[in-house]
């Protein structure tokens, strides 16, 4: 058989597109890094040294807020992805922006609750409560950050048409990767701030 | 998004709305124009071919196997007297901490690595991997890596805590030298390169095999390789922990490993070690799936038990996850976590003896051919048995509390990765210099470089056995006369064995160099197919072409090249030559595909890659300067996501195209 156009060379065995099975590979890969954060903190989260210990400083209430509106971004996102199907340029960029802002809320928040402990008592070098608390949920923070810059660089670009490759595709794997950074946040939340120690 | 097509001209660039300007990268935010140069420094140093790529990763990992080895000599020298002054303490916990380090990270797993970047796409009839400039950006994060590794050795000490670099040992108190710093900055960013090629080739396989080649229908070496890709994907982000870990503690005064704020040191251990033990097959199984390519070569018959060799190794890659704890018996872990592990640890021998005996039988009754090649694989066959087992006795926990720490465990080890991984590296570059090169190693020379090799291996790790058994514990900088003991058991001649042993292994390896140097300066072409071979990556021209294949090969066999040249008789049932190599070839070259579309080369991998580094440095030594590496890394990603996909058509030269930069028409 002689490959005679540019289409053939994108049929893959699985039928997945590279990038996406590239992806899934990567967002597993990213299990294990949070898997090894979240055990971390879940066996220092007691050994709080002379500072503030968990029940002291959480916010439960602040937090719940926050990480609703995480979870309601991947709904606005799930709205960017199904926009971009329909090729509905100015839907994909109104949701995507929505989802960056409803994601900076949620970092906004982060920062807010940061400072709070911070002024509570609890620094990073306090306890081993605190270096593992700052570090799990920090990590968390810059996943969700470079998810936002990846939004607003897609609308940027999207605007001045210049999206290389599949514009639908290129939002999906942001989308992919948004929602599994909301889902890892699900997992943090309970476990961090809901679970008694 | 991923292949970046060179279009022919008079082809319209896909996915852009009619009357839209053509995206080129002189349109692009400040992105530079692509480089198309195809000889030269140039054509090396942007490069995104994953035979060029592999070729570097193979001439930089060899490059610190010398490293490694003249720091592993040093500390033979040491230990082959008593009192040894060739070295002082300090100097000598670096010397081991960065031998192992760098026979481990920058030798055994980035050699495996461009082999498989060579081989992969060969094996499964693709034209190239599927991330073609993230394969180019993963060789420069290994190159990085290894630089700012050894960087420490000029500023200051390298590491010194051993290559598992124990906490509470690595902490800023015991540590003080920034010699761990750099060590674990430096094996982040080397660990970028894993990550990234993992995702690379398990998408190279999964997505891109030529028509008809099923799962079970692919090379031993390439099933092992996408293993070996699946550990990887989900060990790196373990160390990474780890490090991250390590490096907050180191830098910025957080205590996760600080005993005294109440830190449990055994957290280091189980990350490290859960990272640590599926790495040990990542350094093996690459070895495993070269052996099982050479032996039905050189045995002139198909490997035994195919599927029992492919399902085995998988095996080890699942068992290979519960087996860790294996290397912390000493630590008091209770009774029931080294039962658990001590059962896992018997269990993950029987999938190893799975593949040694399916080697054996592959060989029994064929016709074998004694190539340098195939002795090799032969020698890992045995050397490798014989480290597997001193391994199982590492189960029975009484006893592995005893060998805990002594050179016991360097015999082990030294047997099953030299004996078991650097024999399988060595059997490849013998079995696939003719196809990487067009040129033989020399076979006679060859077989020299091979005895030296077996025998000063013996010489130097057979002892290491008596000496742990002894007691002599690893790490140790110095013995006494005094302490030695006497008769058979005395260490002070064992020692002086193992010293003598060291520099028969060094000469066979220079052997090894020499005849690379003398293969690299004769004339000699080698035959297509010098060794009667099965397999899609030598049915090829050696050197293959930049495109790999003139005509993607339909696969009907497991061994398809093989079933190209032989066919069965019905009459006698014995295999019959119907056609030759070059007539195959020539049959392929005929109905050469029209468009051959092939990855541009690209800047952006590499000035990616060179900011890692700056902010490595910069963490150490000042902030502002990882501000500057942040920059680099954020105008490179910059660059790289705008970069079409695509390439134009006005980056290139027209019909009369000879690889110079030319047509800067948009300035």
């Amino acid at each position: 058989m002689v490959e005679t156009a540019t289409h053939d060379a994108h049929a893959t065995s699985t039928g997945l597109s590279n990038v996406k099975l590239g992806m899934w590979l990567f967002l597993g890969s990213e299990c294990l890094l949070f898997g090894g954060l979240i055990s971390t903190y879940m066996l220092y989260r007691g050994r709080v040294s002379d500072g503030p210990t968990p029940e002291q400083i959480y916010d439960i209430p602040f937090t719940s807020v926050s990480s609703f509106v995480l979870l309601m971004s991947s709904l606005t996102m799930v709205l960017a992805v199904s926009a971009a199907h329909k090729r509905d340029d100015r839907g994909t960029n109104l949701w995507l922006t929505v989802t960056a802002l409803l994601g900076a809320t949620f970092v906004g928040g982060q920062v807010y609750e940061f400072t709070a402990f911070y002024n509570e008592g609890l620094g990073f070098t306090t306890s081993l409560f605190g270096s593992s608390f700052y570090t799990l949920t920090g990590f968390h923070g810059v996943h969700v950050t470079v998810g936002i810059i990846m939004l607003l660089a897609f609308v940027a670009i999207n605007k001045r048409s210049r999206v290389p490759g599949s514009k639908s595709e290129s939002v999906e794997m942001i989308g992919l990767y948004w929602h599994f950074v909301d889902i890892v946040w699900i997992i943090i939340f309970t476990l961090v701030y809901l679970i008694p120690v | 998004m991923a292949i970046i097509e060179r279009p022919a001209p008079g082809i319209i660039v896909p996915a852009l709305p009619a009357g839209a300007p053509a995206i080129t990268p002189t349109r692009t935010f400040g992105a530079l124009k692509r480089p198309v140069a195809s000889t030269g420094w140039k054509s090396w140093l942007f490069t995104v071919d994953h035979k060029k790529l592999g070729l570097m990763y193979g001439a930089t990992a060899m490059f610190f196997f010398i490293v490694g080895g003249l720091e592993a000599v040093l500390i033979r020298l040491q230990l082959a007297a008593p009192e040894g002054k060739v070295l002082n303490a300090d100097l000598y916990n670096q010397m081991f901490t960065m031998h192992a380090t760098t026979m481990v990270f920058l030798f055994v797993m980035p050699m495996a690595a461009g082999f498989a970047n060579y081989f992969v796409p060969l094996q499964i009839g693709a034209r190239d991997v599927a991330f073609p400039r993230i394969n180019a950006f993963g060789f420069w994060c290994f190159l990085a890596g290894g630089i700012v590794i050894n960087l420490a050795w000029f500023l200051g000490g390298a590491a010194d805590g051993g290559w598992f670099m124990y906490a509470p040992n690595s902490g800023p108190v015991f540590s003080p030298s920034k010699g761990v710093d750099f060590w674990t900055l430096g094996l982040q960013i080397a660990g970028i390169a894993s990550l990234t090629g993992a995702i690379n080739l398990i998408v190279t396989v999964l997505n891109m095999r030529a028509p008809g080649m099923s799962l079970m229908k692919m090379p031993v070496f390439t099933w092992l390789i996408t293993v070996v890709q699946f550990l990887l994907l989900f060990a790196i982000p373990v160390i990474t922990v780890a490090l991250f870990l390590l490096t907050f503690q180191r830098s910025f005064g957080a205590q996760f490993f600080d005993v005294a704020a109440g830190a449990d040191p055994l957290l280091w251990q189980h990350l490290f070690w859960i990272f640590g033990h599926p790495e040990v097959y990542v350094l093996i199984l690459p070895s495993f799936g070269i052996v099982s390519e050479v032996l039905p070569v050189f045995s002139r018959k198909p490997l035994f038990g195919y599927p029992f060799v492919v399902f085995s190794g998988a095996a080890i890659g699942f068992v290979g996850w519960g087996v860790w704890a294996h290397h912390m018996f000493a630590s008091g872990l209770g009774p029931v976590s080294v039962a658990v592990f001590s059962v896992a640890t018997m269990a993950i021998a029987v999938p190893t003896g799975v593949k040694i005996i399916n080697w054996t039988l592959t060989m029994w009754g064929g016709k074998l051919v004694f190539s340098t090649a195939m002795k090799f694989s032969v020698g890992l066959i045995v050397l490798f048995t014989i480290g597997g087992l001193s391994g199982v006795t590492h189960s029975v926990a009484p006893s592995d509390t005893q060998q805990t720490d002594t050179y016991y465990i360097v015999a082990h080890f030294h047997y099953v990765l030299f004996g078991g991984a650097i024999f399988g590296l060595f059997s490849g570059f013998y079995y696939w210099w003719p196809k990487m090169f067009g040129k033989m190693l020399n076979e006679r020379l060859g077989s020299w470089n091979f005895w030296f090799m077996v025998i000063g291996m013996n010489l130097t790790f057979g002892p290491m056995h008596i000496l742990g058994l002894q007691g002599q514990p690893r790490r140790m900088y110095q013995w006494t006369e005094a302490r030695a003991g006497e008769g058979f058991f005395n260490i002070a001649f064992w020692n002086l064995v193992a010293s003598i042993g060291s520099l028969v292994l060094t000469f066979g390896i220079l052997l090894f160099l020499i005849n690379i140097a003398i293969t690299a300066r004769s004339k000699v072409r080698a035959p297509l197919d010098p060794w009667n071979a099965r397999s899609l990556e030598w049915m090829t021209s050696s050197p293959p072409k930049e495109h790999n294949f003139d005509s993607i090969p339909h696969v009907h066999h497991l061994d398809e090249f093989f079933h190209r040249k032989y066919e069965e008789d019905p009459v006698t049932h014995t295999m019959r030559e119907v056609a030759t190599a070059e007539q195959i070839l020539a049959e392929l070259e005929r109905n050469a595909d029209a468009h051959i579309h092939m990855p541009s080369p690209s800047y952006w991998p590499l000035v990616l890659a060179a900011g890692l580094p700056i902010v490595a440095l910069g963490i150490l030594y000042s902030i502002p300067v990882a501000i500057v590496g942040g920059l680099v890394i954020l105008y490179a990603i910059y660059g790289w996501s705008l970069e079409p996909s695509v390439a134009a058509d006005s980056d290139y030269e027209g019909p009369s195209s000879n690889g110079h930069e030319v047509g800067a028409t948009h300035g």
